[in-house]
């Protein structure tokens, strides 16, 4: 708590600048936050229901791009995908992580050799990321083609030009980009646990897998949670990668809400119906971590009063 | 640390011998088919940057090389032609990097700074403060895309490296607020009020005893802030054209595009270019990172 | 001279008021322990002494200069935390030296002063270490250390022992005890161990729920507690309170214990000045001011005493006394004794208690009468 210098006896001007060094410091950082989360957000809503066509006009035009923007199969499209996608790879990643993690964590050699390995993906832009997999699933230059000279010539794997299939290599790909994330909080919160509570699970005779399901793993469910929260966020903002994997094809099969906002801002020049897009996407993202900001709030402060 | 530090007991060391190696064996079977799936992407690339054109269009990128060279590698340095320029990725790759490094040292910088002053110097409406920063992280960047155009354009800045510098500090600095400030909550208080009784002030609390504790959430915010940005792609994208765009920009730019003749292996070392500097400061600071990942960063 | 002068202090968090009116003056070269339990206020008033956080309302005088408004660095103070707060990253010597060189002080003064310190406090051979390489009991010596290199007007200890194992506290209570007294620096020591404060305060100040109890030596605070929380508060084991009536006995007035049949307890003259017949009293006795009747030690030395009969229920035999869990008067009791006359548990026996140590508690407003 600071001394409050504005009822100093004889107050000198450097005391008092002294005095609000912190919060001189914070004002530039706060001015740019107000600008980039408030001020932002506000003309983009604004936009969002302005006339705008393909350069802004901020007078006021009503909600029609918003009616039709949910009019559009493009978009009702990439919504479903976004649900789909959002679901399989949250859980994917959350599934092979903790398989990982467990693994990781049987005292095995090499350590953080594994540790690296499985989290390297993490550093790399889904631009390569995506780059990569499409020749590796590409049926003219990846597996098939690889499965056809070794003499299989009936083998077939195109899910990446095959409508039904193409999505599942996008959640694929994302999986496998983003599970070492998922391995290395969920291997930290294993440590975290009490080995005695290990020890006397061993004691009372379960198994290793009946161990870490029914002791090791709900012990550390506030981390599972966490780590949901941040991959939904990855999810929703999904972008570069479907761009380098399948540029939304073929046809509108794997268009993420992300493609579309780009596309209706900067390649249709239809800004307003963009910024509607946009909105929906942070509308999105609201409706995961607001839920998840109360919860964490309430769990804090029910911490708070077991302790104090 | 939860990471280096093993625990004290190992369920898989108890019980008889031939159990302990089933399971053992087991653990190491399921590792290594993982460690194959998840190298497996890396080799084929590097592989593929040093074969010969025909063999790639030949035998497809999953196979064996039978010949190597690393002519593709200067090719893709200095001459492949990326939308309509022949000069390699050279060109994006210092753009990406004049882009990146001021970024993060910007953001970082002011992030140790914000971070400090909203932990340790407790003032009315903090947690405000802290509060509408940090929902800076959460912003989803279709939201700004427009907003930051104009802006840019006003000030200047459209299509160039120092408007993608502005934009990406101003994003950053969000991240990093929010990792130093939970990092600077574990100091104790009360190295904070020793040193005020000693008669240091604000700036030389940062400098003595702050700067010299940072190291770890410095390398996180560092790591963070550098791969982040060297991999973004959508800004560079909107905000520059041409030859002002970052490497993830270009490598879009010639993969992406369905006509022409391909040349895979240009290609493959291009995107190796695009992916190396990323790597080499994780693997470099990885084991910090998670460290500081799991410490703090996400609560 | 005062040396410290808090006056009508009062701190405030929001509605909560945490200090309520405090008034408490130091003399040169004292030494107060403020006690009391956790929450009561004491480490707050602390701080504010320090400058740590700021005044809702009174003022704190330094040498009487009113410093209600400057910063810690301004008020010519050094402080001693509980958590020892020694600069991780900084050596032994350079912990030391921060303060003077925040005060733009030349290196060779520095230097001097560092190792004066060091040998008074014997860590020379510390000086180039970290923090992180010191023993418990070293990092306090440390610490101690960095605050004797300043040579303050006014020490400041925030339970500076708390954290050493018993042994290693005894020690550097008696060492500080030393420091003090060679130093002749005026000291405020916050604790909430009675122990400390006794040994090493000339005057004590017992607060409870942001409430000054009562300000004086420790003589005073243990044998004329103000009221029934600092006559609880100070002493191991606690001072029994017995429910009592007052009744006129044979030779003027005395002290009936509730559930007593036996003779009532008579009072001394000082005592009985302040009661009247038929008051409901608090009777209050510390287990060593009661001893058994067949020794008389207390008549020995000229006290009155009277027997009561005490029934013992548990012993806890300590080595050099025994505790005795008992009921006088069908009430609980904590009594202490020699081991060779402690009673077994089950027996009864007469004890004496030493009407002149006993004091006397208003029921209903827990003041001492």
């Amino acid at each position: 708590m600071m001394a409050d210098p504005s009822n100093a006896t004889r107050p000198r001007l450097s005391a008092i600048l002294s005095g609000w060094t912190p919060q001189l410091v914070l004002v530039p950082t706060l001015v740019a936050a107000l600008v980039y989360v408030v001020i932002f957000s506000l003309w983009t809503i604004w936009i969002s229901v302005s006339k705008s066509t393909l350069l802004p006009n901020m007078a006021y035009g009503g909600f029609g791009e918003y009616a039709a923007l949910w009019q559009s199969k493009r978009w009702i499209v990439s919504y479903q995908n976004l649900f789909l996608f959002g679901t399989l790879y949250v859980v994917g990643s959350l599934v092979t992580g903790t398989l990982l993690a467990i693994l990781i964590d049987q005292r095995v050699r090499f350590e953080s050799v594994w540790r690296t390995i499985f989290l390297y993906p993490l550093a790399i832009s889904f631009i390569v990321t995506g780059t990569v997999w499409r020749w590796i699933f590409h049926p003219q230059t990846g597996v098939e083609k690889a499965l056809h000279d070794i003499g299989w010539l009936s083998a077939q794997f195109d899910w990446i030009t095959d409508r039904d299939m193409a999505l599942y290599v996008v959640i694929f790909t994302g999986i496998w980009h983003s599970s070492g994330f998922a391995m290395a909080l969920i291997l930290a919160g294993l440590r975290s646990v009490d080995a005695d509570l290990i020890k006397a699970a061993q004691i009372d005779g379960a198994s290793m897998p009946r161990t870490y399901r029914k002791v090791v793993l709900p012990t550390i469910w506030p981390i599972f949670v966490a780590v949901t929260v941040v991959l939904l966020q990855f999810a929703i903002k999904t972008y570069d990668l479907v761009v380098a994997l399948t540029q939304g094809g073929p046809g509108v099969a794997t268009t993420v809400p992300a493609i579309v906002v780009y596309d209706l801002m900067f390649q249709r020049g239809q800004i307003a119906q963009g910024a509607a897009a946009a909105v929906m996407i942070l509308v999105a993202l609201a409706l995961v971590l607001v839920p998840y900001a109360i919860w964490s709030g309430i769990r804090a402060k029910r911490e708070a009063a077991h302790h104090g | 640390m939860a990471d280096t530090t093993h625990q004290s007991f190992d369920p898989l060391a108890t019980g008889s011998r031939a159990r302990q190696t089933r399971s053992r064996s087991i653990v190491y079977l399921l590792l290594g088919l993982f460690a194959l799936l998840y190298l497996s992407p890396l080799v084929i690339i590097f592989m593929n940057a040093f074969r010969p054109l025909e063999e790639i269009v030949r035998e497809g990128f999953i196979s064996l090389p039978n010949m190597l060279s690393a002519t593709y590698w200067v090719e893709a340095w200095s001459t492949f032609c990326i939308g309509g320029t022949c000069e390699g990725v050279s060109r994006y790759f210092s753009n990406t990097l004049l882009m990146t490094v001021p970024a993060t040292i910007l953001s970082t910088a002011i992030g140790l700074v914000n971070g400090y002053a909203l932990s340790k110097w407790r003032f009315k409406g903090d947690t405000w403060v802290f509060g509408l920063i940090t929902l800076g992280v959460f912003m989803p960047a279709q939201m700004t895309l427009l907003p930051w155009a104009f802006v840019l354009g006003k000030i200047g800045l459209s299509n160039t490296i120092a408007g993608l510098v502005l934009v990406h500090t101003v994003q950053g600095i969000s991240f990093t607020t929010l990792f130093c400030r939970n990092y600077f909550l574990a100091v104790p208080d009360d190295l904070i009020k020793a040193a005020r009784i000693d008669g240091a002030g604000f700036w030389r609390i940062f400098r003595r005893i702050m700067l010299p504790l940072s190291p770890p959430i410095l390398i996180v915010c560092v790591i963070w802030q550098f791969t982040g940005i060297w991999n973004e792609f959508l800004f560079g994208t909107v905000f520059t054209s041409g030859s002002n765009q970052p490497i993830t920009s270009a490598i879009v730019a010639f993969s992406g595009s369905g006509t022409g003749e391909r040349h895979y292996n240009v290609e493959a070392a291009s995107v190796i270019f695009a992916a190396l500097p990323p790597l080499f400061i994780y693997v470099i600071g990885g084991k910090y990172f998670v460290r500081g990942l799991t410490s703090g960063a996400v609560k | 001279m005062s040396s410290l002068l808090i006056q009508n202090l009062k701190k405030s968090y929001g509605a909560v008021e945490v200090l309520k009116d405090i008034n408490l003056e130091a003399e040169s070269g004292e030494f107060v322990a403020l006690v009391g339990p956790s929450g009561c206020g004491k480490s707050t008033l602390l701080s504010i002494i320090a400058g740590l956080e700021s005044v809702t309302s009174g003022e704190v005088l330094i040498e009487d200069r009113v410093v209600n408004d400057d910063a810690p660095k301004d008020r010519d103070i050094a402080m001693v935390f509980q958590s020892y707060a020694l600069y991780p990253t900084m050596t032994v010597r350079q912990n030391m030296t921060f303060g003077m060189e925040c005060r733009n002080i030349d290196k060779a003064t520095q230097a001097e002063t560092v190792d004066r310190v060091a040998a008074l406090l014997q860590i020379e051979p510390l000086l180039d270490r970290k923090p992180g390489q010191l023993s418990g009991g070293q990092r306090q010596r440390v610490a101690m250390g960095r605050a004797l290199v300043r040579d303050p007007k006014l020490f400041l200890f925030d339970e500076p022992l708390s954290n050493l194992d018993a042994k290693l506290r005894v020690e550097m209570r008696s060492e500080i005890k030393k420091l003090h007294q060679r130093m002749g620096r005026t000291t405020v020591y916050v604790t909430h161990d009675q122990i400390e404060a006794m040994t090493l305060a000339t005057r004590i100040a017992v607060m409870h729920k942001g409430v000054l109890q009562q300000y004086d030596t420790p003589d005073m605070i243990y044998n004329q507690p103000a009221n029934m929380f600092v006559a609880g508060f100070m002493g191991s084991p606690n001072m029994n309170f017995f429910k009592a009536t007052i009744v006129d006995g044979d030779v003027g007035l005395a002290v009936r214990l509730d559930g007593s049949d036996g003779p009532a307890l008579p009072l001394g003259a000082e005592q009985a000045a302040t009661v009247s017949a038929g008051q409901a009293v608090v009777f209050g006795v510390r287990p060593e001011h009661f001893s058994p009747a067949h020794e008389q030690r207390a008549e020995r030395k000229g006290r009155v005493t009277v027997p009561v009969p005490v029934t013992v229920d548990m012993d806890e035999p300590t080595g050099a006394e025994t505790i005795l869990m008992a009921r006088v008067a069908g009430q609980d009791a904590i009594l202490v004794c020699e081991p060779e006359e402690a009673p077994k548990p089950g027996e009864t026996m007469d004890f004496a208690i030493d009407m002149a140590k006993a004091s006397l508690f208003d029921a209903a407003t827990e003041r001492r009468l």
